[in-house]
């Protein structure tokens, strides 16, 4: 009697579970499976092509276009907070960085990709403004559209997703703890490097972790900038999924759609475990 | 930090922000011979397929605001005043699609589709059902920390007692009390959902994003006129949703 009336309220959530379900659960299980078969046989064969010399490459290449993004903007993000953390909180400066953080972290994608084409594409404005000017040429040969170009145009989202994360860290440092050291007759340094350094180091490198994670998986700026080859692993999804010269290229998809489940989930792990760390002091 | 370090900091970060903005104005505005005109912007409300697009994309906005809202909102209440036991798995399975890029559903979603273009067509409008997906992590966030700064228990109970149905509870006891948080998580969805492109594109409708990366190759003014216009639009939003009944220190992004 107790255990049916127990059950009756799980009713209510059964919406919103079966919801996600069809739209989150299925689509993964999906993956998962077809990794591992091929022609409804379970078949290694996807997993080992993750060994080809073209996949490796793109998860070495996916690999350091998110660790580099992640490191500058992680770096960049974290100085544009400090310096904004010491606005007064419905100051319009602090609201305007944070709402064109969030329009560009979030919104971004393809229009980041334009963007810098815009600028130092062939005909962008600067690229023809230093033509012009000191005819110095820094298109090259298109450098923009290469895994060098990748990094500077991922750093136009990461710096600004570094600055909404790494905030609210920020503004978690209380005078009182500047004023507690100061009495006790800490310097400046002795504050920062004893202090508000190890209150925020778990923070920042837990947003170094979302951050690489959020450009690992990241694909609209990719797929808009780089038309031709696929020199990270979301661009041979995408080669795999419209390719209609090989066939068979869909189980493909699946596997390498399993290697970045695989790498995200360890990493956003990683984060959880960090964040539940930092979150002791911060309040 | 001294007063001029700071300034200078931000001057840095000005330049760097705002020159490919303004790169974006003066590439649009630009006339293959010289000269300004105003052609690609205008193109963005003349041209057939642009406007459809737009027009396309804020109906997106709006349904998967609306199904969000209608899917999230009576479980987060109902998880907290039935099953508050249950209040980390629905976290967990919130937050999921952080840890499962958007990418890997769109691969595994063929079969899903399938069926939901044979229950409700091939309209772009469709994509509201991935949608909510993504913007569930975000919306989760913002309704649970304004649902922490209300007593719904007691909101519950006294509604409850006067003799109203769960339905009136959820709805007109509960969900006008979360204003801040949905009216966050709202305008958080629309800022994600504007921009989405890895759905829309290798499921082939044709929303803003797709457009934009269409026109990039025929004529890329066209595409980076409506790129400024999604960014100064997204940023206009956020910027309005920062005044908007936020409290001192309200639900912050990620």
């Amino acid at each position: 009697m107790r255990r049916t009336r127990s059950l009756v309220p799980l009713v209510g959530v059964l919406p919103f579970l079966a919801y996600l379900a069809v739209f989150l659960l299925i689509p993964t299980v999906v993956v998962i499976v077809g990794a591992f078969t091929e022609n409804g046989t379970f078949d290694l064969g996807n997993i080992r092509a993750l060994s080809n010399s073209a996949t490796v490459d793109a998860l070495r290449n996916s690999v350091v276009l998110s660790g580099s993004t992640a490191l500058i903007g992680g770096v960049l993000g974290a100085l544009l907070a400090t310096v904004i953390a010491s606005a007064p909180e419905r100051s319009l400066l602090r609201r305007a960085v944070l709402a064109l953080s969030g329009s560009l972290a979030q919104t971004g994608g393809v229009s980041l990709a334009f963007a810098w084409m815009a600028t130092i594409g062939g005909t962008g404005t600067l690229t023809v403004l230093l033509q012009k000017a000191l005819s110095v040429d820094i298109y090259g040969s298109g450098w923009l559209y290469t895994l060098h170009g990748l990094i500077l145009v991922y750093c136009y989202f990461q710096i600004p997703l570094m600055v909404i994360v790494f905030l609210p860290a920020v503004d978690g440092l209380r005078a009182q703890w500047r004023e507690a050291a100061e009495t006790l007759g800490a310097s400046r340094l002795q504050y920062l490097t004893q202090v508000a350094g190890p209150l925020l180091l778990p923070a920042f490198l837990g947003s170094l972790l979302l951050l690489f994670a959020n450009a690992f998986a990241a694909y609209a700026t990719a797929a808009a900038l780089v038309s031709q080859g696929s020199p990270i692993l979301p661009l041979m999804i995408r080669a795999a999924l419209t390719s209609e010269i090989v066939l068979g290229q869909q189980h493909l998809a699946y596997a390498i759609a399993l290697e970045m489940i695989v790498v995200v989930a360890l990493v956003m792990t990683a984060y959880a475990l960090l964040l539940r760390r930092s979150s002791r002091w911060m309040r | 930090m001294k007063a001029w370090l700071r300034w200078l900091i931000l001057a840095l970060f000005a330049i760097y922000f705002f020159g490919p903005l303004l790169s974006m104005l003066d590439f649009s505005t630009k006339k293959n011979g010289g000269g300004r005109t105003g052609a690609a912007w205008k193109a963005l409300v003349t041209d057939e397929q642009v406007r459809h697009a737009i027009v396309q994309s804020l109906l997106l906005c709006v349904a998967t605001v609306v199904l969000m809202l209608v899917l999230l909102v009576p479980t987060m209440v109902w998880v907290r005043l039935r099953l508050p036991r249950l209040r980390r798995l629905i976290e967990f399975l919130c937050l999921l699609p952080l840890t499962i890029p958007a990418l890997v559903i769109v691969v595994g979603i063929n079969g899903v589709y399938a069926w939901v273009n044979y229950f409700f067509g091939y309209s772009p409008l469709v994509l509201t059902f991935a949608y909510v997906v993504l913007v569930l992590p975000y919306s989760y966030r913002a309704l649970d920390a304004s649902l922490s700064s209300i007593d719904v228990t007691t909101l519950a109970e006294a509604a409850r007692s006067l003799g109203a149905g769960w339905f009136t509870v959820i709805v007109r006891v509960v969900a006008p009390n979360l204003g801040a948080g949905i009216l966050s998580a709202a305008f958080i969805s629309v800022a994600l959902v504007l921009g989405e492109f890895t759905f829309a594109s290798l499921l082939n409708y044709q929303t803003l994003p797709v457009v934009i990366d269409l026109f990039g190759k025929s004529d890329s003014h066209v595409s980076v006129a409506a790129s400024l216009g999604t960014i100064v639009f997204a940023s206009l939003l956020l910027l309005l949703l920062s005044f908007a009944g936020r409290r001192s220190r309200g639900p912050k992004g990620v």
